[in-house]
């Protein structure tokens, strides 16, 4: 276990080096333009652009500025080019958005995704089973924008059920479950029309095992059968895409639902900083968010050897 | 003796059947035979049974079909706009007015508000009424936007698979230092939020093109956001097909070319990449649906298609705008999209149970939209 841990740890790390050096990379090498001709303004003088070089330290070396500029998002001083403003504080500001945001649609799009996929495996074949496959794949082929336009326009407009967008902190529940119920439904659609087809199918396999029929032959109930030993085991392709999900959205992955509701969290300063292609946000951005989809694949890993005792951690391939 | 003719007769089919049979694999041999006997009664190879399968799943050719149509549609976008609109797709129309029989309408209102659909009241003009304060056809820019919309969702398909097969075979057949190699660096776009990557590269080369070597793209070029997201999506397909080549490595029929001198572009090109089709063939398509969808956020945040030029995604992030207004501006190019990939998604599943009914596919082809986002939510 231990031995694991520091094996994925350090392949973490590498990972993470790896991801900074390319996202440098992409805005240094290919470059678009003088990032110090976008400090300095439109009208800038040559002599202010200069001036604005050696302060940002752009006259430097690629390596000296790759350098700096990680000291500076690690000591949590970075200072994003167009605002000013603390970069790192700002993503610290936007994660109880963005947790409420994606914790509230993983409950509903997991409690969908097992409900339908447990109902079309058990009832494989029948009408129940075409009806929701259907259902699962509209939502899976649906553009995040096309629901939440809709959302928006029929409940916060027409019927006026809803508080238009925004997003209130968790002191005041009501407030902030009312400002959150349709980001959530816009965000768990496409999820839980795909997990409940992934444990459909997953389900679907396991039935066939030796030990189900095993499982039958000793006279167990339908039910037992099927929660105990069905899907328990059908749970790691489940657990693995739940791990890949989660760890993108947490890390500011949710980009075009927290700016379509104008939910101030992680996703929403990514938006904004790749809009001004502001590098030094979208620099400590990209780390967060592959820092979470790291560290989730990790855990997706130590759950698989609890669901099943089979998995030694030890053993498994990096 | 006639059973014993029998018996290597069945042998020889079966055999045929697990080296070409559609998603042999692990597993796959069971099936081969199963299929390989009631190929014998019917004739024709695994292909041909794939395409039986497939002829009897109603719902998917259904859905075909409509991807077909749609196809056509946007490929006639020309036709509509000189013969029955007799306008153009960047073509504004602020001042205009339209004459329906007695009445007299402003394509767009003092106010701003642009005028709703006409379906044929004006003979084809303002089909499906104009977009916002510019007063352009709606209709034109839809059937002009499908079409950059499409060109990227394939092309870039096209792409994400020949990098893979590539990519997928090299480390695959390979292994050592080569394998080691393209499998960390795939680790590192895994490890990278997709959307992210996209839009990182999307912006940075919207604004200022691409110049490599003899290529020189400009910045409203279809072909950037059409190379990054081939290039995003690389990952999500090469490594499940690396994992299948694994498998075949050590199969017999590899061993019988080995043997017979077959050097390694051979084996992989004549001997693996036929086994990989069926795979190929699914991920290719269901990779379609999930560029359409990556295409619609990359212009949704000013990353994908450059203005004027029309998609579905900039068609709906400018709609965006006036949604309480015109809601309509919104859902008319959302609605494209969800018919469309949800058309390519009912295809891509119907083929994917005609060719590998083990659905061995069945998780890898969408766990590369484990991004999220990227597949489409966001």
């Amino acid at each position: 276990m231990l031995r694991f841990l520091v094996r994925r740890v350090l392949g973490a790390i590498a990972v993470l080096f790896a991801i900074s050096v390319l996202v440098f990379l992409i805005f240094n090498v290919v470059p678009a333009t003088n990032p110090a001709q976008r400090i300095a303004g439109k009208n800038a003088t040559p002599q202010l652009i200069k001036n604005v070089e050696k302060e940002w330290g752009f006259d430097k070396s690629l390596p000296e500025q790759y350098w700096t500029q990680m000291k500076l998002i690690f000591t949590g001083e970075v200072k994003s080019y167009n605002a000013h403003i603390n970069v790192d504080e700002r993503i610290v500001e936007g994660i109880p958005a963005t947790a409420s945001l994606c914790i509230g649609a993983a409950i509903i799009w997991l409690a969908f995704g097992f409900l339908f996929g447990y109902l079309s495996a058990v009832r494989s074949g029948g009408w129940l089973d075409r009806g929701l496959t259907v259902l699962a794949l509209i939502g899976i082929s649906m553009p995040v924008f096309w629901l939440a336009s809709i959302l928006l326009y029929y409940f916060t407009y027409k019927i006026e059920l809803f508080p238009p967008s925004g997003y209130e902190p968790l002191s005041d529940p009501g407030k902030w479950f009312s400002h959150l119920i349709l980001p959530w439904i816009s965000l768990a659609v496409l999820f839980a029309g795909f997990y409940s087809r992934v444990l459909r199918s997953s389900m679907l396999d396991v039935m066939n095992e030796d030990y189900v029929r095993t499982a039958r032959a000793k006279g167990l109930s339908q039910r037992r059968v099927m929660v105990k030993h069905v899907l328990r085991n059908s749970l790691i392709p489940v657990i693995t895409l739940f791990g890949l999900d989660f760890g993108v959205l947490i890390g500011g992955g949710a980009i075009v639902t927290e700016s379509l509701f104008n939910i101030e969290g992680v996703g929403l300063f990514t938006a904004e900083a790749l809009k001004q292609q502001d590098f030094p946000s979208i620099m400590a951005v990209t780390l967060f968010g592959a820092f979470f989809i790291v560290l989730f694949n990790i855990l997706v890993d130590i759950g698989y050897a609890y669901l099943d005792p089979r998995i030694r951690l030890g053993a498994s391939a990096a | 003796m006639p059973s014993e003719s029998e018996k290597s007769g069945a042998e020889t089919t079966a055999l045929e059947g697990a080296v070409v049979s559609p998603g042999t694999g692990p597993g796959g041999s069971e099936f081969a035979i199963v299929e390989a006997d009631s190929g014998a009664r019917q004739g024709g190879g695994p292909w041909a049974i794939a395409w039986r399968r497939l002829r009897r799943n109603h719902f998917a050719l259904f859905a075909l079909g409509v991807f077909l149509l749609i196809v056509v549609c946007c490929l006639l976008a020309p036709v509509w706009a000189n013969q029955v609109a007799h306008t153009g797709p960047n073509q504004t129309h602020t001042l205009e007015k339209l004459h329906e029989g007695g009445e007299v309408k402003e394509v767009v209102e003092p106010s701003g508000k642009a005028i709703g659909p006409q379906f044929f009241a004006a003979g084809g003009k303002f089909f499906l009424g104009a977009d916002g304060h510019l007063g352009r056809d709606e209709m034109v820019r839809l059937l002009y936007g499908g079409r950059s919309s499409l060109f990227i969702g394939i092309v870039a398909a096209i792409i994400t698979t020949i990098l893979a097969v590539v990519f997928g075979l090299l480390s695959g057949f390979y292994g050592g230092w080569t394998d080691t190699v393209i499998s960390r660096a795939m680790d590192v776009i895994w490890a990278f939020p997709v959307v992210l990557l996209a839009i990182a590269l999307g912006i940075v080369l919207a604004v200022g093109g691409l110049e490599i070597g003899p290529i020189h793209l400009k910045s409203s070029s279809l072909w950037i956001p059409t190379l990054i997201i081939g290039i995003v999506y690389t990952p999500y397909m090469a490594r499940p097909l690396r994992g299948e080549i694994l498998a075949f490595r050590e199969k017999e029929f590899i061993e019988a070319a080995v043997a017979q001198g077959a050097g390694p572009s051979r084996i992989m090109f004549l001997e693996i990449l036929p086994n990989l089709m069926s795979t190929i063939i699914v991920f290719f398509t269901l990779n379609i649906a999930n560029n359409m969808l990556l295409e619609a956020v990359l212009s949704y945040l000013g990353a994908g298609v450059q203005p004027p030029s029309s998609s579905w995604g900039t068609m709906i992030s400018e709609g965006f705008e006036a949604l309480y207004s015109q809601p309509l501006l919104t859902i008319i190019p959302g609605t494209a999209i969800l018919l469309t990939v949800l058309s390519v998604n009912v295809f891509g599943d119907g083929l994917r149970d005609a060719l590998d009914p083990k659905s061995k596919v069945r998780f890898e082809a969408r766990a590369g939209s484990s991004d999220p986002e990227a597949i489409g939510p966001v």
